[in-house]
């Protein structure tokens, strides 16, 4: 087990290594390169003249990239050019909000996805199957940003139930030790800090939860529908085996497998849906920040960020792979 | 079970039994598909939908009640109000902040989604095909090479891909049509790669090489119209994602044009800060993204399963 984790950390290497020279190359490739970028409306050719002397942008590309990806190595991302402030600090600040809210809205999804799924399969045919069958596929289709302005209008403005923006209301005092205010109102005891940080993710986790939610009923709907009429499911039938023991240890423990797989691909989802999700509600997360980058073409964010995100992703991945073999023994054998 | 499905190389269950007999194209395989379409209730409301949004995107001209980029109603624009649906007889659905008729705009911008749709997935498909069929048809060091580099693209999630392509071009209408098809070029690539390689070791591809057939022959001849079934349906799905994806890059600023610019998406965005006053500015082009999107997935996951040989028998 060990050693295959090794072995997919190590082709991880590759991967990100090639990453590293797109990005390079696709700031490079920016009109006007990266001084135009650093420089924005106040690009004159004398002012990018000084720009490309004092970062280096005018010596050989090879050269460049080396002295760039060497303090990567290090740490040093650069700085935000709209922030001044370092890359990966700005990354490290926003990431605890997004992990809390990207993780809302897998405990919604699954939470919802798997016994819908396995309900609508056990009334294959009938009506609760077609409707959740439908439903999911609206859910998929429908864009993440304008279910978050149809919940933010019904359930913020029109009912005022619950916040619109943010992480939590100013007027809550709360210490942050960790960055993830739910855990930090729990682990601290203020647990109406808690409570107001959970508030305030409901409606962007909702939003970010459709996509995930919809694939996760469809496959856990025909996985189930596959295993539930596997010969020795009817051989425990026939046996006599209790019907919780048949669903819990026959059915859903091997309908689980595509459904866990289909977890780990949401991971992508959950990212690029935050860019939306958090930008509708003002959610200061890593998909907010990276939203307002892009459109002030804050290339050394975008470089860093997307670099962050290519790791995080490829991790999700494999973990999701560890977590194989703690479901199904067999893959444990090979 | 009808006669067609009794013909003989159409009956199997396996890759291999089924493929060859989408060579020729003129029988069973496309025929079969196209009759289990016409039996599926999901596949006709799926043609329904896209055949409305088709006529509509096409006949704009003559349907709209105002040109595009108009804004007939100006005169009726109050700082604290818009005038809403069924206000205005000469406005059914009301007007937008720049003065824009609804009901012109709503119909404009179907054109704009179907020709950013059709442009974009031209750009993912025939890019990730011509990857794709070089890297299944040579194999090798070719092959590694160019599934490294798709790797790489995909462990950027597509989204953020389209979006860090689009930084780059710059803020126009072709570079978001750009950007959601090189996004989509990875997905095709290693789709269309894997399909030629299962045809790759097939009885027929075999003859063909040992009567001295060339690759290139090969490929254009056997593998590629062998393989194009799950490409095509990926397509129809694609089309559905560049409607979202195009609305979702316009929301984020990179839409480029201007402002008052017939576009789903780009109604949806500066609606957002008249959410309060006049939310059917956003639900109805919102509405829009999702109908035409239901119509391309209902017909494109049709058409899969119409294709699938597991459940072609049934």
């Amino acid at each position: 087990m060990l050693r295959t984790i090794g072995r997919r950390l190590l082709l991880l290497i590759p991967t990100l290594f090639g990453l590293t020279v797109l990005l390079f190359f696709w700031v490079r490739a920016l009109p006007g390169g990266p001084a135009a970028a650093l420089l924005g409306e106040r690009a004159t050719p004398e002012a990018i003249e000084r720009i490309n002397e004092a970062y280096g942008f005018n010596r050989p590309l090879p050269e460049q990239y080396v002295t760039w990806l060497g303090r990567l190595i290090q740490g040093d991302f650069g700085n935000s050019i709209e922030t001044r402030r370092p890359v990966l600090e700005e990354f490290a600040n926003r990431f605890p909000a997004t992990v809390e809210l990207a993780v809302m809205a897998l405990i919604i999804a699954v939470g919802v996805g798997i016994p819908l799924g396995y309900w609508a399969a056990r009334n294959h045919g009938r009506l609760i199957d077609h409707l959740s069958v439908g439903g999911s596929l609206v859910g998929i289709t429908i864009p993440v940003f304008f279910l978050a302005f149809i919940l933010k209008y019904v359930f913020a403005v029109q009912l005022g139930w619950l916040p619109t923006t943010g992480r939590q209301d100013r007027s809550v005092d709360a210490t942050h030790a960790t960055g993830f205010y739910v855990l930090d109102g729990l682990l601290t005891g203020e647990l109406d800090a808690a409570l107001n940080a959970v508030v305030h993710l409901i409606l962007p986790a909702l939003a970010l939860s459709t996509i995930p939610l919809a694939i996760i009923v469809r496959i856990t709907r025909a996985s189930v529908l596959e295993v539930v009429n596997a010969d020795y499911v009817r051989t425990g039938r026939a046996k006599g085996v209790s019907q919780g023991v048949i669903r819990n240890r026959f059915v859903l423990r091997n309908a689980m497998l595509p459904v866990v797989t289909t977890i780990g691909l949401q991971a992508g989802l959950l990212i690029s849906g935050a860019v939306l999700t958090e930008t509708v509600f003002a959610f200061p997360g890593i998909g907010a920040f990276l939203a307002s980058a892009i459109f002030a073409r804050d290339f050394p964010v975008l470089q860093g960020f997307v670099l962050f995100i290519a790791v995080a992703y490829a991790l999700i991945n494999l973990l999701v792979d560890v977590s194989y073999s703690f479901i199904d023994p067999r893959v444990r054998v090979q | 079970m009808t006669a067609a499905d009794v013909l003989p190389p159409a009956s199997g269950p396996g890759d291999a039994n089924q493929s060859p007999t989408a060579a020729p194209r003129s029988g069973s395989f496309w025929g079969d598909v196209l009759r289990r379409l016409r039996r599926n209730p999901a596949a006709w409301a799926g043609a329904v939908v896209v055949g409305i949004f088709v006529l509509v995107a096409l006949l704009a001209p003559w349907l709209a009640p105002y040109p595009e980029l108009s804004s007939p109603g100006r005169e009726f624009l109050r700082p604290t109000a818009l005038p809403g649906i069924g206000e205005l007889a000469q406005f059914p659905l009301g007007i937008d902040r720049f003065g824009g008729d609804v009901v012109s705009k709503l119909i404009w911008g179907a054109r704009a989604s179907l020709v950013i749709g059709i442009v974009s997935t031209m750009f993912g498909l025939l890019g990730g095909m011509v990857l794709g069929a070089i890297a299944g048809a040579f194999g090798g060091w070719v092959d590694t090479l160019i599934m490294r580099v798709v790797d790489i693209l995909l462990s950027v999630p597509h989204l953020l891909l389209a979006v860090s392509i689009a930084a780059i071009l710059g803020r126009t209408p072709l570079a978001v049509m750009i950007a959601i098809g090189v996004a989509q070029i990875p997905i095709f690539a290693r789709l269309l790669r894997s399909s030629m390689l299962q045809q790759r070791e097939s009885d027929y591809v075999l003859a063909a090489r040992t009567l001295g057939l060339g690759t290139g022959r090969i490929t254009m001849t056997h593998l590629l119209p062998n393989s194009v079934g799950p490409v095509i349906v990926q397509g129809t799905l694609t089309l559905a994602t560049a409607v979202i994806d195009a609305a979702a890059l316009s929301f984020l600023g990179l839409g480029g044009g201007r402002p008052e610019t017939a576009e789903w998406g780009r109604m949806l965005t500066y609606a957002q800060t008249e959410l309060a006053i006049a939310p059917h500015l956003a639900f109805l082009p919102g509405i829009c993204i999702m109908i035409t999107a239901l119509g391309f997935t209902l017909l494109g996951e049709s058409l899969r399963e119409a294709m699938d040989p597991r459940t072609r028998k049934r």
